[in-house]
């Protein structure tokens, strides 16, 4: 894929205490795409993701060898400020895991930890901006200052999304976001996903590879911690080159 | 290949194989009775033949839609993918063939009318090359062997060779003497008909080409 890298990933190994969880990965995240991480339980695709934002940083004996280039710059530097880091990066989790708060207040959280405004109706602005880019905004613009744990399983998730993009990232990491959601809902999030692709560089995890094929560009394929294959989506699930993606996808027996 | 982990999937995958072997048997079986009953001017076989198309068209139609099945509920994906899509197209091109081998059967029925010319008896030559792709394609789809895909491809240039040797002895015998027209028109779409049995067949093989090779065929490729 002849694009630009976001992120570029150089010979990773990642270690707890004494197991290997990753082994030697390279792999280039392109700018303004989404990247799928696909392979069975256990092969390490979530805790690559998870390095990729040093979320790995506070696991006990968790040890990470390799680089991990962000804009060509190394996150794993001493210099760097991981909060920083995680603005830049964010992150979406398995669950939908809305603050006990408001609507409000889940959207501006981040803006406010961050100081990113000066004036309230600037902070206004960013949680509309943000709700509305979630494709939220219309389902509960009348009801902001309600708890955002009323909402529907969809509408959390939706409103995760609209929490991490609030920080104005740059890249969004999202660990099988859709897992706990219905097929509307999820399909929702997969049309948001491919909306958010305009501005923001995607990595999503997902165990649901219909889901992979249908919003990625770039498909990786984990297996025993290795870096099996990667490949533009559409290739990788018509014709893989390697027997392990192969079989996974095809649902076979290794 | 492995197994599915489901094993039904195989099962509808292997039942589409098969669905196709016994497309293809029962239209070779179609083609052969159409030419002996051209040759040997037996109006009840080519009656037979007219009426046995709907079994093909028939089996078309189960290929169909359990092509369809798998696509829906299994959603394949890979050289899963591949065979599916190939089988989808194989049926068409085969349904084609068959209707081929019914079209000479009708013409079985004009030609008794005629006195026998051996002419006639020289289509049994010209079918045999196209007879034979027609076998090689499905057993290489059978078997996903491209190389085979590929000698088929290739026969496909001597059959246009044999046809058009064939239509130069049509004309001679129609510029000899115009009583010879109207026998050796209804020849000339027996012929037509036979050359096109191996154009199909090198559709199959171009579509067992793109199955087993994840791309489209392209002569240009060909080394």
């Amino acid at each position: 894929m002849n694009m630009t890298s976001k992120i570029d990933i150089k010979h990773l190994n990642l270690f707890y205490g004494d197991k290997q969880a990753l082994f030697n990965v390279s792999l280039k995240i392109p700018a303004f795409q989404t990247t799928a991480l696909i392979g069975p339980s256990g092969c390490g695709k979530s805790s690559f993701l998870r390095c990729l934002n040093r979320m790995n940083d506070i696991v006990p004996h968790a040890r990470m060898e390799g680089k991990v280039l962000l804009d060509r710059e190394d996150i794993y530097a001493p210099s760097v400020d991981v909060v920083e880091l995680r603005t830049r990066v964010g992150m979406v989790f398995q669950k939908p895991n809305p603050f006990p708060r408001s609507i409000y207040e889940n959207v501006a959280y981040g803006p406010r930890i961050h100081a990113l405004f000066k004036r309230k109706s600037e902070l206004d602005e960013i949680v509309e901006v943000s709700l509305k880019r979630a494709a939220l905004w219309e389902e509960i613009k009348d009801r902001l200052h309600q708890p955002a744990t009323r909402l529907s399983g969809g509408q959390q998730q939706r409103l995760c999304i609209a929490r991490a993009i609030a920080v104005n990232p740059e890249v969004i990491l999202m660990d099988e976001p859709c897992s706990a959601l219905d097929p509307i809902a999820t399909a929702k999030v997969e049309e948001l996903i491919d909306e958010l692709r305009e501005k923001f560089t995607l990595i999503i995890v997902t165990h649901n590879l219909q889901q992979a094929a249908r919003v990625s560009q770039q498909t990786a394929f984990f297996h025993s911690g290795y870096l099996v294959e990667t490949g533009e989506t559409g290739a990788l699930f018509t014709m893989p080159q390697d027997e392990k993606t192969q079989g996974y996808i095809t649902g076979r027996y290794g | 290949m492995n197994q599915h982990i489901v094993k039904a999937y195989d099962e509808e995958l292997e039942t589409l194989h098969r669905l196709i072997h016994q497309m293809g048997e029962l239209t070779l079986e179609q083609i052969q009775k159409a030419m002996d009953s051209l040759v040997g001017r037996d109006e009840k076989l080519a009656h037979g033949v007219i009426e046995h198309d709907y079994e093909i068209n028939h089996l078309e139609t189960r290929i169909d839609e359990l092509s369809i099945r798998i696509l829906a509920l299994r959603q394949p994906v890979a050289s899963d993918l591949r065979t599916v899509v190939a089988a989808l197209k194989i049926a068409n091109q085969v349904e084609r063939i068959a209707d081929y081998a019914s079209n000479i059967a009708k013409r079985t029925l004009m030609l008794t009318d005629y006195p026998p010319s051996l002419l006639m008896e020289d289509l049994s030559s010209l079918v045999k090359k196209p007879t034979e792709m027609l076998k090689k394609a499905l057993l290489a789809f059978a078997t996903y062997d491209v190389n085979l895909a590929l000698r088929v491809w290739h026969m496909d240039r001597e059959v246009d060779e044999q046809y058009n040797a064939y239509l130069l002895q049509l004309f001679d015998i129609m510029i000899a003497s115009p009583q010879n027209i109207s026998p050796s028109t209804h020849l000339l779409f027996a012929a037509k008909n036979i050359e096109r049995i191996g154009d199909q067949s090198s559709n199959i093989a171009e579509a067992v080409y793109t199955m087993v090779m994840g791309k489209p065929f392209k002569e240009s490729e060909l080394s």
